[in-house]
């Protein structure tokens, strides 16, 4: 009864992030959200597009090293500024040129990574 | 060529519910660009899942937003509902839905108000939260608060409506009814109305799908969306259209909005008359392990809620993206070139949230 | 015509009909029956056992179990009524009437009444009778058996029996001692 109950899982690597990105948005899906999460000792970051007519939901997942670079979406999808800065701020992921990059400063926390686990890089002294 | 200077609005601003703050810049009286920045009432919420388990998370997930705090809750509880496999009685998915609806009416009514303040219209401002009063005091009686409702759990609702309690609130709504037909006819005929909004902050449907709109701001440029269609609740029983329109000004989100109150209405309607006998809630066992991402339409427009479990009562990760969250670059696209005063305006045909944006 | 004077009607109306609103310290304000006010304890019923405190989203609430108090923090409690569903007893109730302001944060504690309490003691310590009779009657099982066991594998070499064999007389004068308290 429910339409499209389950969402769709793409993994991919960080070398295909932007031409499956691009791969997307030309197919006329809607960039629907971004969000980062931590989980057995990596980020893992989700790209959700949406289809207006169909209501697919497709989430390209990428892992990525707490240290790696990750490139930024914003350059073929400009929506995805204020997720990526979030990322940024409350995970600590490091997003390369981001189109508006607010500088760890969009939701003016003092702490830095606060979402992220504090013994994320090894056991706290 | 005008001399170009930056004007900052808010975060304090007459129109601002809440705090946001655009830096606009401005050249002769009109918009060439504005920046916004946000994060002045950010509280946290979601770094609280390793404090809490996920059945009180209910509670803080509805406390996510002080106007849709229903669907919040609602929509974190499917989502855990879906990871654990639970099947939740049919009786508490029509309860849900009828909240739902009664929480999206109290939303557009006070919107409707905060428009007609905004382009000076203090009687119609009344109006409307007079008629809202009718519909918090429906939500009061029904689930025991006035905007927090607090009657979902996973697994069900907490309290019931009879069948008494319904057709009352049927009568009530017809009434109702009435009397938006009457502002209606304020906000849509009305040639001062008109020149306020008409033209004003128009969004192609194009630029509206690029920039990944959401809710009514979507569907007033024409994109035919609603998370409803996807029958989440009981709206898979019920028979309804999205509404929209193709001009994509602030005319066409005030003329949504309203024509989403009947709507809603009628929704309602087919739902209590529907709605079966049965249970109000199943017994949950264990703790969700996987994750999911659901979407309800909330009134501003598609929220998704992410939850990751890892099989303990904890949660991973919940991520709620709100719809104020998606329209924000929107605004700032349909801020450009508009005329200063109209800032106000646009402003608010977005129906911004800030406090659930930031959470 | 339609263009204009859309909303007249609507203002003379309400000008000649009475307000909807309610002159309200003089009026009283009147809740529907459900209205999730405040927290509500029938305390002699509580058994203490700490399912609010620990399912509490805010935390508000603390419980002791010695001295029979239950503490509430009201102006912590956001009125979920998330404790009233999990109680046991179902001694939490969640009733009309908001809190009021006030100009400091103040608990609430509720005390058991006296004779609550001694019944909770005497039966405690009925409990506690009952179950060191229980470990000591096992104990006493534990020894014969283990003596019983020896006999039969080292019973030439050791003398170990006739140590062992006191042991069962020692809880029946004891047990009957404790219940008299």
């Amino acid at each position: 009864m429910v339409k499209c109950p389950e969402n769709e899982l793409i993994e991919i690597t960080k070398g295909e992030l932007l031409s499956k990105c691009m791969e997307m948005k030309k197919s006329g899906l809607r960039f629907s959200q971004g969000c980062a999460a931590f989980w057995d000792g990596r980020y893992e970051l989700s790209y959700s597009f949406a289809d207006d007519e169909t209501y697919e939901y497709k989430t390209l997942r990428l892992k990525a090293e707490l240290d790696e670079e990750i490139p930024s979406i914003t350059e073929i999808i400009p929506t995805a500024v204020f997720y990526e800065n979030e990322m940024a701020e409350m995970y600590g992921v490091k997003i390369r040129m981001i189109s508006l990059d607010f500088r760890n400063k969009l939701y003016r926390i003092e702490e830095e990574a606060p979402l992220l686990p504090k013994d994320a890089r090894g056991p706290l002294k | 060529m005008g001399k170009v200077s930056v004007i900052p609005f808010g975060p304090q601003h007459p129109v601002l519910p809440e705090p946001i703050h655009l830096d606009l810049v401005i050249e002769d009286e009109k918009v060439i660009e504005a920046i916004p920045s946000i994060g002045f009432v950010h509280r946290g919420l979601e770094s609280l899942i390793v404090k809490k388990d996920f059945n009180e998370m209910v509670y803080v997930a509805e406390r996510t937003c002080g106007i849709c705090s229903f669907g919040h809750g609602m929509g974190y509880v499917e989502a855990i509902e879906h990871i654990m496999g639970v099947e939740i009685p049919d009786r508490a998915r029509y309860l849900r839905t009828i909240w739902m609806e009664l929480s999206r009416m109290h939303s557009h009514l006070l919107w409707l108000g905060l428009l007609a303040d905004a382009f000076g219209y203090e009687s119609l401002f009344y109006q409307c939260w007079r008629i809202r009063e009718q519909i918090l005091d429906m939500i009061e009686e029904s689930t025991g608060g006035r905007v927090i409702f607090s009657v979902n759990k996973v697994g069900g609702v907490m309290k019931d409506m009879d069948s008494a309690m319904l057709s009352r609130f049927l009568d009530v709504l017809t009434d109702v009814e009435g009397q938006i037909r009457t502002i209606r006819k304020v906000f849509l005929q009305d040639r001062s109305v008109q020149m306020r909004l008409r033209g004003v902050g128009v969004l192609t449907r194009q630029m509206a799908h690029d920039l990944g709109c959401a809710g009514p701001f979507g569907r007033a440029s024409g994109i035919a969306t609603d998370m409803r269609i996807r029958g989440y609740g009981a709206y898979g029983d019920l028979d309804f259209e999205p509404i929209i329109s193709t001009e994509g000004d602030s005319y066409a989100r005030c003329q949504c909005r309203i024509d989403e109150l009947f709507q809603s209405i009628d929704l309602i309607r087919q739902a209590v008359g529907k709605i079966p006998a049965g249970d109000l809630s199943v017994p949950v066992k264990g703790n969700p392990d996987g994750e999911f991402f659901m979407r309800i339409e909330q009134p501003r427009g598609e929220a998704v809620y992410y939850v990751k479990g890892s099989g303990k009562p904890n949660l991973n990760r919940l991520r709620i993206r709100t719809p104020t969250f998606a329209n924000l670059p929107g605004l700032c696209e349909t801020l450009k070139g508009a005329d200063y005063a109209d800032v106000p305006i646009l402003v608010l045909t977005i129906d911004p949230c800030i406090s659930c944006t930031e959470r | 015509m339609s263009a204009f004077l859309n909303f007249t009607g609507t203002l003379l109306k309400n000008l000649v009909t009475k307000p909807v609103t309610k002159n309200y310290p003089e009026e009283p304000a009147v809740y529907p029956e459900r209205t999730r006010g405040h927290i509500e304890i029938d305390i002699d019923q509580c058994i203490s056992c700490g399912l609010c405190v620990r399912s509490c989203p805010p935390r508000c609430i603390v419980v002791d179990k010695g001295a029979g108090t239950w503490t509430i923090n009201r102006f912590d409690c956001i009125a979920c009524g998330y404790c009233a569903s999990k109680c046991p007893k179902k001694c939490l109730k969640i009733v009309p009437g908001y809190q009021t302001p006030a100009r400091k944060k103040e608990a609430d504690t509720y005390r058991k009444s006296p004779e609550v309490m001694e019944e909770e003691r005497r039966k405690a310590a009925e409990m506690a009778a009952k179950k060191a009779a229980a470990l000591k009657a096992a104990q006493a099982k534990k020894a014969a058996a283990a003596a019983a066991a020896t006999p039969a594998a080292a019973a030439p070499v050791a003398p170990a029996a006739p140590a062992a064999k006191p042991a069962p007389a020692e809880p029946a004068p004891a047990a009957p001692a404790a219940e008299k308290e």
